[in-house]
């Protein structure tokens, strides 16, 4: 399986990462393209930005550890995860996970664990500016639950497209 | 031993890194925080709900009972807002 792993400051293209990873292939049946954007509020104020602090190191070895756990429990063909750092304003892309597969259901539960995972288990921090000030934005209790429910299921399930 | 903070950990203690030695009887991360919590205001301060410290050792998650020795690197850092 290819997988690539970036974390960067500068922002990301998600269509020419998604076809760099089928290029040339007629495996491949379903890539599932996840990003995650920057909004312009946070709990109903307007924000300016964020800044996303991070692990040198860790967060790379942190997401190839999930992205290892995605490839032994569903057929991947392909997974690639960027992450952003430093100072990103409303529209601006964060995150993205592609996952390529021969058919859907495995790309799409794939693309939704690394998530999950990211969310939860790399090391970023998201610091969010608005007109009164700058505070760190505390981790949610939904985040954790949607992380822990994978725990809960079973580990494969066959593609029956 | 070295150190690393981030987040509001590491603005709390007011550096990003440090290397210290350890008494003996520092064995697992839960007795570092302890440790750590006694040098200082600043530290107190970082350190004062243990209960939401998250810990990795050598780049790894670890919990609060994982046994320090052989460790190079641990971090000390909040619970992760990242995706």
């Amino acid at each position: 399986m290819t997988a690539t792993i970036r974390l960067q400051r500068e922002p990301f293209d998600a269509a020419a990462e998604a076809s760099k990873l089928t290029r040339g292939r007629t495996d491949i049946g379903a890539v599932v393209t996840f990003a995650g954007i920057c909004r312009g509020e946070e709990n109903g104020e307007p924000i300016a930005a964020l800044t996303l602090e991070h692990y040198p190191g860790m967060a790379e070895a942190e997401i190839a550890r999930h992205v290892e756990a995605a490839e032994r429990r569903w057929s991947l063909m392909g997974v690639t995860v960027i992450h952003r750092y430093g100072r990103i304003e409303p529209g601006e892309n964060i995150v993205l996970v592609v996952t390529a597969s021969s058919h859907r259901q495995d790309a799409f539960a794939a693309a939704e664990f690394l998530m999950d995972y990211l969310k939860t288990r790399a090391p970023f921090w998201k610091r969010v500016e608005h007109a009164s000030g700058a505070n760190w934005i505390e981790a949610k209790q939904s985040d954790d639950s949607a992380a822990d429910r994978w725990q809960a299921r079973p580990p494969r399930r066959d593609a029956a497209e | 031993m070295k150190l690393l903070y981030f987040a509001w950990v590491r603005e709390r203690i007011g550096k990003p890194e440090e290397e210290v030695e350890l008494p003996a009887e520092i064995s697992t991360v839960a007795d570092l925080v302890n440790w750590l919590a006694r040098r200082g205001e600043q530290y107190a301060y970082a350190f004062e709900n243990p209960k939401v410290i998250r810990a990795a050792i050598d780049r790894a998650h670890v919990r609060a009972d994982a046994a320090i020795a052989g460790a190079r690197e641990i971090a000390f850092f909040p619970p992760m807002t990242g995706g």
